[in-house]
């Protein structure tokens, strides 16, 4: 098939391709390092969800306790999760494979809504985390009655 | 760029499909070869024993765990990860003991032994002295 060349789009695939190339390298060492977990990588993933009482921060943790896990809860609505990820210990063993991480993690992010700090409660079951957060009254929703005239 | 931790959905062609539909994700998984056993050890966050069903059949070991729907009536805000079931499959090389394979499921972290057959266990030679 013919199609006008376009020296310009070429170079830029070129370029995607060399960046990929860079960022599979750079991830690679990434992995090779102890900070894996670390290293501009934001772990854990998160999900949001909300109800109109409640928010809900969930993250999945496997094979932390949550004494592992520190979770603080701001006033000004700034929700944070930091813990550590023990290594194996195999003793004698050989590695066929290791995907799985560990390391130090932290994450700091700003929650969407106003939330009650007090009465959040965090839950890990299964290796899933679920914080739940109340919302303050005032950010709850709140139907807007429509008068007719 | 695509994260070391990032959860990774499956998408090898060569994998057979199955009837349930959704997103099924590949877990994390490190193996470990000792002397008597292949343990391997797997992520898989909401993976509960009684969802979970692992298989070993012809030197190939099928590990995969449904993950239900975490709730019911919210409405998300952000999704930085996906929520499907797990699946894997490995062939396994070595002689394996296929009536002692053992695992253990707790806090979303899988452990699989699967303790080498004796055959193929190593021996340590005496060299006696001629």
């Amino acid at each position: 098939m013919l199609t006008r060349w376009q020296p310009l789009s070429e170079i830029r695939t070129e370029m995607n391709r060399l960046q990929n190339e860079m960022n599979r390298l750079i991830s690679r060492f990434d992995l090779g390092d102890a900070m894996a977990v670390a290293t501009g990588a934001t772990y854990p993933a998160l999900n949001v969800c909300e109800t109109d009482e409640c928010l809900f921060v969930e993250a999945e943790l496997p094979g932390m306790q949550l004494d592992d896990l520190e979770i603080y809860a701001n006033g000004s609505n700034q929700l944070s999760i930091q813990g550590e990820r023990k290594q194996l210990a195999v003793g004698s063993g050989t590695w066929h494979r290791q995907e799985r991480g560990y390391g130090q993690f932290s994450r700091l992010f700003e929650l969407p809504s106003d939330v009650d700090a007090d009465g959040v409660q965090a839950t890990l079951k299964d290796g899933v985390l679920t914080i739940q957060l109340p919302k303050r009254e005032e950010a709850k929703a709140r139907r807007i009655a429509v008068k007719a005239e | 760029m695509e994260t070391a931790m990032a959860k990774k959905s499956s998408s090898d062609s060569t994998q057979v499909e199955r009837t349930r539909n959704g997103v099924t994700y590949t877990p994390r998984i490190d193996i470990v070869e000792k002397d008597d056993e292949l343990t391997l050890y797997g992520d898989l966050p909401g993976v509960t024993r009684d969802s979970l069903d692992i298989q070993f059949e012809n030197r190939e070991l099928t590990i995969h765990g449904k993950v239900r729907p975490r709730q019911r009536d919210e409405r998300y805000l952000y999704a930085e990860y996906g929520v499907g079931d797990f699946y894997r499959a490995f062939t396994i090389g070595q002689e394996i003991d296929t009536a002692k394979i053992s695992a253990e499921l707790s806090d979303g972290v899988l452990v699989v032994h699967l303790p080498k057959a004796d055959a193929v266990k190593p021996r340590r030679i005496e060299v006696k002295a001629g």
